[in-house]
């Protein structure tokens, strides 16, 4: 089984959050919009030079710094 | 008096069913964090009057940022909540309807979007939703008016609800309720889901985003030069002119009285910019020259916020807006203040932490003009062709950078990162746009019109009194010695206090070169900023904050006319 942070996940690959390596703080913020161990998230786009990132979670579509992405471990799903 | 709050994730549409239920217009986007401020407004229900409170967007009772401590400190003044849902989005929303519950108060859901559910595949079961959660639920469609009077028939019958879930499980709870009452059909992809993947990835969307600047800049130049050229210098020149050279005849060309009226007269002529004249110069500049452009930066902007392209710019030049502290989403408070700086200001409270709300409101106080600026020196310096209107922007371009690299060196502290739910395009409905154009532009005249006068008479008075021309003698060595302008050129710093297109428009008669004019356009732009955003500047920032911005202002300002003085 393949664990990777979303910053590696694949644009247009999915994966399901397994892990979120950060404080109280940004698990709640995180928790707040939908992502959280256990959801299925689809990567939508990747910036240049560590940009944001974008992913589908659900039926929304969110965008995240590159430092909370390095944060967030999914399995990745085929 | 009864309280109806209505809550909800941001960008559910909850301003717009604000607007439908009181009546009362607020500005309603297509993104999250549009509202930060609640509005209040009042309706009947029944033979009572109740108070209706539109409360900013927050996703959760356990608030994670400032906007959303606001929602859930208001949420103990309210006597009912309606909980305003986006259907598309069920199990996010659901999160916080379950803690809304729990919270006690009577609640009503309206399921919001309802008719975005049908091309989006979703179907929802509103029975059985009602008979899980024990609530009233009405379907709506805000911006349409759809399913608005069931709604408030139904408030009557709001319910306290029973529904019993432990903290921890929550999330478990929703996903029971949207399994029980959603169903999914696979479709296609639309072409607008297709253009938002275009416009987010990199290699498509920044060749998107500089096309998009070039159309927004060419129809605010078209509509602008347009409703100048067709509507409103024909009015004055062939129909107003006669009328005030008439009235100047009347009072013998001259005179106090003539000159607060009608201004100064120019080889016999009313010269609607330069005479200063209350009737001529004081409406010319709003309506004639000012209004135009604000007209039609409006219409733009107005169409950007509704289709929902503004959260994926900030995407886009967040990589840019990290040299100086700040994260994508302040690109929004730099675009509104460039219609005007006033909602500019307030908008930087969409940004998490002090540190960047004063980097980006002294960003955009310093190297942001407003329309009103614009247009007029567009009207000034544009008749010399486009090079000193080029020395004009690229300056404040290039300043605007330097301030914000400079404040992100010497402020301490770290930039928070972007984390922001990017909304669907949605084709801008039109009676919608249509109705916030109308507001930005009256809201422009009622508090543009009023301090442009009121400018022009100041001016009159300080140049009767002598007053102007004391202080150009007691300023001569800034105003003539570093930035190389006339005397009387602090006239125009004065004015440019109360209105900076006033201010502008007073530097005509100096009979100034191109540089000269050059130099004065940036130092008005950067020196100060206007008395209206001032007020709010010190209300967002603290008096302070506001004291140290303040004295970054003109210290910039000297040194960039100074430069800028030596070099054109």
């Amino acid at each position: 089984m393949e664990k990777v942070d979303l910053t590696q996940l694949e644009e247009g690959e999915s994966g399901v959050v397994v892990n979120i390596q950060g404080g109280y703080g940004l698990v709640r913020r995180l928790d707040s919009l939908g992502i959280r161990v256990g959801k299925k998230v689809t990567k939508v786009s990747s910036q240049f030079m560590r940009g944001p990132i974008t992913l589908r979670v659900g039926n929304s579509h969110l965008a995240l710094g590159f430092g909370m992405a390095r944060k967030i471990f999914v399995r990745v799903v085929k | 008096m009864k309280k109806i709050l209505l809550m909800g994730n941001p960008n559910v549409g909850k301003s717009v069913i604000f607007s439908r239920l009181t009546g009362v217009n607020v500005i309603a986007s297509n993104y999250s964090g549009t509202t930060v401020e609640y509005t209040k407004g009042y309706m009947r229900l029944g033979n009572e009057k109740v108070e209706v409170m539109d409360v900013p967007g927050t996703y959760t009772l356990e608030p994670t940022s400032k906007a959303e401590e606001v929602a859930v400190e208001m949420l103990k003044e309210g006597d009912l909540v309606i909980d305003v849902v986006d259907a598309t989005n069920l199990e996010r929303n659901l999160n916080l309807t379950l803690q809304l519950l729990k919270d006690g108060k009577p609640v009503v859901m309206a399921l919001n979007l309802w008719d975005e559910t049908r091309h989006t595949g979703i179907s929802i079961d509103v029975d059985k939703l009602e008979q899980i959660l024990g609530v009233p639920v009405v379907p709506t469609c805000a911006i349409t008016g759809e399913g608005i009077k069931e709604l408030v028939s139904e408030l009557p019958f709001a319910k306290t609800n029973t529904y019993e879930y432990e903290e921890e499980k929550r999330w478990e709870k929703v996903g029971e309720i949207v399994s029980q009452v959603q169903k999914i059909t696979h479709r296609h992809h639309t072409f607008l889901e297709r253009l938002e993947d275009v416009s987010i990835r990199p290699i498509t969307g920044i060749p998107l985003a500089l096309i998009t600047l070039y159309l927004v800049f060419n129809i605010i130049r078209f509509v602008g030069e347009g409703l100048i050229g067709y509507i409103f210098e024909p009015i004055f020149e062939s129909f107003w002119a006669p009328l005030m050279m008439r009235l100047s005849n009347l009072l013998g060309n001259q005179g106090f009285i003539h000159d607060v009226l009608i201004g100064k007269l120019v080889e016999g002529q009313i010269d609607f910019v330069e005479s200063l004249g209350l009737l001529t110069t004081g409406l010319f500049v709003p309506f004639a020259m000012v209004l135009p452009y604000v007209f039609a930066f409006y219409l733009v902007l107005s169409f950007l916020e509704d289709s929902g392209y503004l959260p994926r710019l900030a995407v886009l030049v967040d990589n840019l807006m990290h040299r100086f502290g700040l994260h994508g989403l302040s690109i929004i408070p730099m675009m509104l203040g460039l219609g005007c700086n006033v909602p500019g200001a307030m908008a930087t409270r969409v940004l998490e932490t002090r540190r960047e709300r004063f980097i980006a409101a002294t960003m955009m106080a310093i190297a942001v003009p407003c329309m009103a600026q614009i247009a007029m020196i567009v009207g000034l310096i544009g008749r010399y062709g486009t090079g000193g209107l080029g020395a004009v922007f690229g300056t404040l371009f290039i300043v605007w950078i330097a301030i914000g690299i400079i404040l992100n060196r010497v402020l301490k502290g770290e930039s928070p990162e972007i984390f922001v739910e990017i909304p669907p395009y949605r084709f801008p409905y039109p009676t919608a746009l249509l109705k916030k154009l109308l507001m930005r532009t009256k809201s422009f005249l009622r508090e543009a019109v009023p301090y442009v006068l009121f400018g022009v008479f100041v001016v009159n008075i300080l140049y009767s009194l002598g007053i102007i021309q004391l202080i150009g003698r007691i300023t001569a060595p800034i105003i003539t010695g570093i930035l190389g302008l006339p005397q009387d050129a602090v006239g125009a710093l004065i004015v440019g206090f109360l209105r900076k297109d006033v201010a502008v428009g007073m530097l005509l008669p100096l009979g100034l070169n191109l540089s000269q004019l050059v130099v004065a356009s940036v130092v008005l732009t950067m020196y100060f900023p206007c008395v209206a955003t001032f007020a709010v500047l010190i209300k967002e920032l603290g008096t302070k904050d506001m004291l140290k911005a303040t004295l970054i202002m003109i210290a910039s300002a000297l040194i960039v006319g100074g430069i800028l003085n030596l070099i054109l």
